[in-house]
């Protein structure tokens, strides 16, 4: 390896908090060669995004780094500002989660590349916007003309980060630190991104770094890893031994708790039991949930957004369907609308043979006893001004209120001890616990009226790989425990697969797939199965660089739009926004395998 | 409502039982970290008792006239010209009746500390109360309540306040209503607003999904969590109240002779500011104090409340 761009030696990093100090670093030492991708893995909290801060000189005010940081040998920890801004953003760039709030939002996209060209290359205006155009091409934007003349908010998720990546390459820079720069992306998207961030390290010879929660990720692009936990570099190695003979527990943890689509069941955890019984409990007839849009103007007509435009499915005793899609594609609203949290344009919910339309209040209640849901936001989701114990009681309290007090707190404590959660803790407040501990909280309360069925909704998706895989044994345990039904809803194709008896894919408010377990990942038949179980990561290097990709390219289109959800069926496909489409039907190509129709 | 697991409860048999911290304790535990709002506080809490027990150990009443010592600056005042040896018991000199300084500002503190209580309780009240149903319920309703809110901030409240003075009369109760009346408009939008933003929250989504009604949702989810902004606004409403009294009353459409505020008393002594300086000097000295004392606790307790907004 020749010299390296970038060596750090003993970096520390210091936070000086009201509830004292916080190292957040801690002796963090490794270098990066040219053109070589360095991926950084680590769970939240284990400090790999300050590392890069720090390098970077923007830590915020109340910290401070200590040891050495040298880019081509010149000394970063302690240079000015001045000396330090002739690297930042040209020589060293750097990306980051979330692409809203890094483009300023009143400069359009070109004019945003072209002022990053100009402060560091000195190139006139036009050279500076033709270079513009280049790099938007080179991130593959289609059209990129008209994008350089859009403003963020007019942008996708997907299409900014681009936007991003582009800047941060455009003064040719030799090290681009990338921040989670997926995370807050869809699959088919960080697909593409991860594919552009890949060629950008052969076409540029840019070296990368790369911290990402997800082993997944760090697999498919990273040359060496760095594996973080709790400020110190564990581990580091070329990809494939941290992946293939991993030598700390903690790497060995970190890649045994990632859930994988390619391994169903984890090795000796808690499995998926088999459905109580063949009845159905849950019968979903052709459901819509339409939400009014106005669009702008004075005389502007409403229009339907399709949240959720007819979708029916069974549900049987003790079984757990798994609903996955992007973004946008309804999913959530499909939970909310079954559980009457949200009121439904058309169709039928009947519940254990109890039509949900036609119930009186008294029933109500006892429905909600029945059904319950839990939250992706574990934090969100509790009342932080009431204890834990409070909250666990309450749906109860409300729904059996002939209960004792000294009953509601036996049975509090012992549904704490079933979901892991020392019932001495039950006087102690949320922000007292971590998230998987307030995921616990929110499962507790839902599972305290021992319901017919839970809907999960993005419940694990908050969370950290290794807690996330305690909250999926829990779940599985208390499923074998109490036989209740689930729609486990997520957008995490490798945790529903692990968790669901049936799968089934939504695609703008319609059903594209429904299968199986085992059918719909070795046989999926739609186009956009396919490509939606070819973008996940896999963490295994080896099957990542030779898996070809099937591609989706652009972003998930407007479900405003009545003409997107034919994009897989454009044979049929009426070319006017606002016209009735047709709808593409459900066939069963096997049984209990249906697909919609496609192209 | 019923709190299940209080402190109360936790007897022996539970005596494992971890008491947490809430985020209550946490903000208490800044607040007095504070010094400037702790210094307040203590300030505050002198002001008060003198007022409330002050007077039962003062040789004076605060409407004993003594035509004697008429406009008597205190024995200590530095113009010796003014004085006229009342005997070293006026300590903030008499008034232009001869009526004791010391007990009319103790008894002003009365009146105007009850005032600026009271109607911040009423406005609280009603603020609360109004701002939460209409937040929480949302669509047409809402914007029905807040058109009323609008209509009645767009009626100047001195107008308002001397046509009531002229219907009812002049009457210790109404200032309280008139004042509240006003005050509790911006408490009612102040909570709509934070209800709002409470209101998309998923713990009231779990809430609803656990089969809780409207009603229980807003006392036990979102005016805890709504009070937060709330106090702050209190402790900035009270001398907002105090003020308006001192205003009507300066107008002289307060309190009547020979109960007294402070507001009343500045009136009157900023009349003789030039020969009796004494007589605007203590109660609006103790005014001054006391309003500078909430504002501190309401700074204090808003960074308390909110440590990442500092």
């Amino acid at each position: 390896m020749s010299s390296p761009i970038l060596e750090v030696s003993n970096l520390n990093v210091r936070f000086s908090t009201p509830d004292g100090e916080v190292h957040a670093v801690k002796d963090a030492s490794f270098t990066i060669g040219e053109s070589e991708c360095l991926g950084v893995v680590g769970e939240s909290g284990s400090g790999k995004s300050q590392m890069f801060l720090a390098t970077m000189g923007i830590l915020s005010g109340n910290g401070k780094a200590s040891g050495s940081v040298k880019y081509r040998g010149q000394e970063l920890i302690g240079a000015t500002d001045r000396q330090l801004n002739k690297l930042r953003g040209s020589k060293i760039t750097m990306i980051f989660q979330d692409p809203l709030t890094c483009l300023t939002p009143h400069m359009t996209a070109g004019a945003q590349i072209v002022e990053a060209l100009q402060v560091h290359t000195k190139l006139p205006r036009d050279e500076a916007e033709k270079r513009a155009l280049e790099m938007l091409e080179l991130v593959r934007i289609p059209e990129a003309k008209r994008r350089m003349r859009q403003y963020p908010h007019e942008l996708s998720g997907g299409m900014r980060q681009r936007v991003m990546i582009a800047m941060a390459t455009a003064c040719g820079p030799d090290l681009l630190i990338a921040d989670e720069p997926t995370t807050a992306l869809d699959v088919t998207v960080q697909a593409q991104i991860l594919e552009i961030m890949r060629d950008l390290k052969v076409e540029l010879k840019t070296a990368i770094v790369l911290i990402s929660h997800d082993m997944g990720v760090i697999a498919g692009v990273s040359d060496r890893v760095a594996v973080m936990r709790r400020g110190e570099i564990v581990e580091t190695g070329p990809v494939d031994d941290i992946f293939y003979k991993p030598r700390h527990d903690y790497t060995k943890m970190l890649l045994d708790s990632m859930p994988r689509l390619d391994r169903p069941d984890r090795d000796g955890e808690a499995r998926l039991p088999p459905p109580k019984s063949d009845q159905t409990v849950l019968e979903v007839r052709d459901l819509k949930v339409h939400f009014p849009v106005r669009g702008t103007g004075f005389f502007a007509k409403t229009k339907p957004l399709r949240a959720v435009d007819g979708v029916s499915f069974d549900l049987r005793e003790g079984e757990t369907l798994g609903i996955v899609g992007e973004s946008g594609c309804g999913k959530s609203t499909l939970a909310r609308a079954v559980l009457k949290l949200l009121p439904k344009t058309d169709g039928t919910v009947v519940w254990m043979t109890r039509d949900l339309n036609a119930i009186s209040d008294s029933d109500q209640r006892r429905l909600r006893k029945e059904l319950q849901i839990v939250f992706q936001d574990p934090l969100a989701s509790l009342d932080p001004r009431r204890t834990i114990g409070e909250s666990i009681a309450e749906p109860l309290r409300t729904l059996q209120p002939g209960l004792s007090r000294d009953a509601v707190r036996a049975k509090v404590r012992a549904t704490m001890e079933q979901v892991g959660l020392d019932p001495a803790w039950l006087n102690r407040y949320p922000h007292e616990f971590s998230g998987g501990q307030n995921q616990r909280v929110g499962i507790a309360r839902a599972m305290i009226v021992e319901p017919k069925l839970v809907i999960c909704d993005e419940a694990v998706s908050a969370l950290d790989v290794s807690i996330q895989s305690q909250i999926v044994d829990l779940i599985l345990k208390l499923q074998t425990e109490f036989g209740m039904s689930m729609l486990f809803i997520s957008h995490d194709l490798s945790v529903v697969r692990q968790i669901s008896h049936r799968v089934m894919v939504l695609y703008l408010g319609r059903i594209v797939e429904l299968a199986d377990r085992e059918t719909i990942y070795k046989d999926a038949r739609h186009p956009y199965t396919k490509a939606l179980i070819s973008a996940v990561p896999v963490p295994d290097p080896k099957f990542e660089r030779s898996k070809t990709h099937v591609k989706l390219t652009g972003d998930l289109p407007s479900p405003l739009d009545t003409r997107a959800q034919l994009n897989f069926l454009k044979s049929k496909l009426i070319d006017d926004p606002d016209a009735e489409q047709y709808r593409p039907a459900l066939i069963e190509v096997t049984p209990g395998h249906y697909v919609a129709e496609h192209d | 409502m019923s709190v299940p697991f209080s402190a109360a409860d936790t007897e022996a048999a539970m005596g494992d039982i971890v008491q947490g911290r809430s985020l209550w304790d946490d903000a208490l535990r800044r607040l007095m970290r504070n010094r400037a709002a702790v210094i307040s506080v203590v300030i505050l809490f002198v002001i008060a008792v003198a007022a409330v027990i002050g007077p039962y150990f003062l040789a004076y009443d605060y409407s004993f006239q003594d035509y004697t010592v008429v406009s008597c600056a205190p024995d200590w005042w530095p113009d010796t010209t003014v004085m006229c040896n009342a005997g070293g018991t006026h300590w903030f000199g008499t008034d232009s009746i001869g009526r004791d300084l010391v007990a009319r500002t103790l008894y002003g503190a009365r009146v105007s500390l009850a005032v600026g209580l009271i109607a911040t309780l009423v406005s609280l009240v009603i603020g609360v109360a109004y701002g939460a149903i209409a937040g929480y319920v949302g669509g047409r309703i809402d914007e029905l309540m807040m058109r009323f809110v609008d209509v009645l901030y767009s009626i100047p409240y001195i107008f308002l306040v001397i046509i009531l003075m002229v219907i009812f009369n002049r009457n210790f109760f109404l200032l309280f209503v008139a004042i509240g009346a006003v005050e509790w408009l911006t408490m009612a939008r102040i909570v709509r607003g934070q209800t709002l933003s409470i209101k998309q929250k998923e713990f009231i989504e779990a809430a609803r999904a656990g089969g809780v009604g409207a009603f229980g949702i807003i006392t036990r989810h979102i005016i805890p969590n709504v009070f937060g902004p709330v106090v702050v606004y209190v402790t900035l409403t009270v001398p907002a109240s105090i003020l308006a009294e001192s205003f009507l009353s300066f107008l002289g459409l307060g309190i009547q002779e020979p109960l007294t505020s402070w507001g009343v008393l500045i009136s009157d002594g900023a009349n003789q500011m030039e020969t009796a300086p004494w007589m605007l000097l203590f109660p609006a000295a103790f005014m001054t104090v006391t309003l500078f004392c909430f504002n501190f606790i309401g700074d204090g307790l808003r960074d308390a409340l909110d440590p990442k907004d500092r």
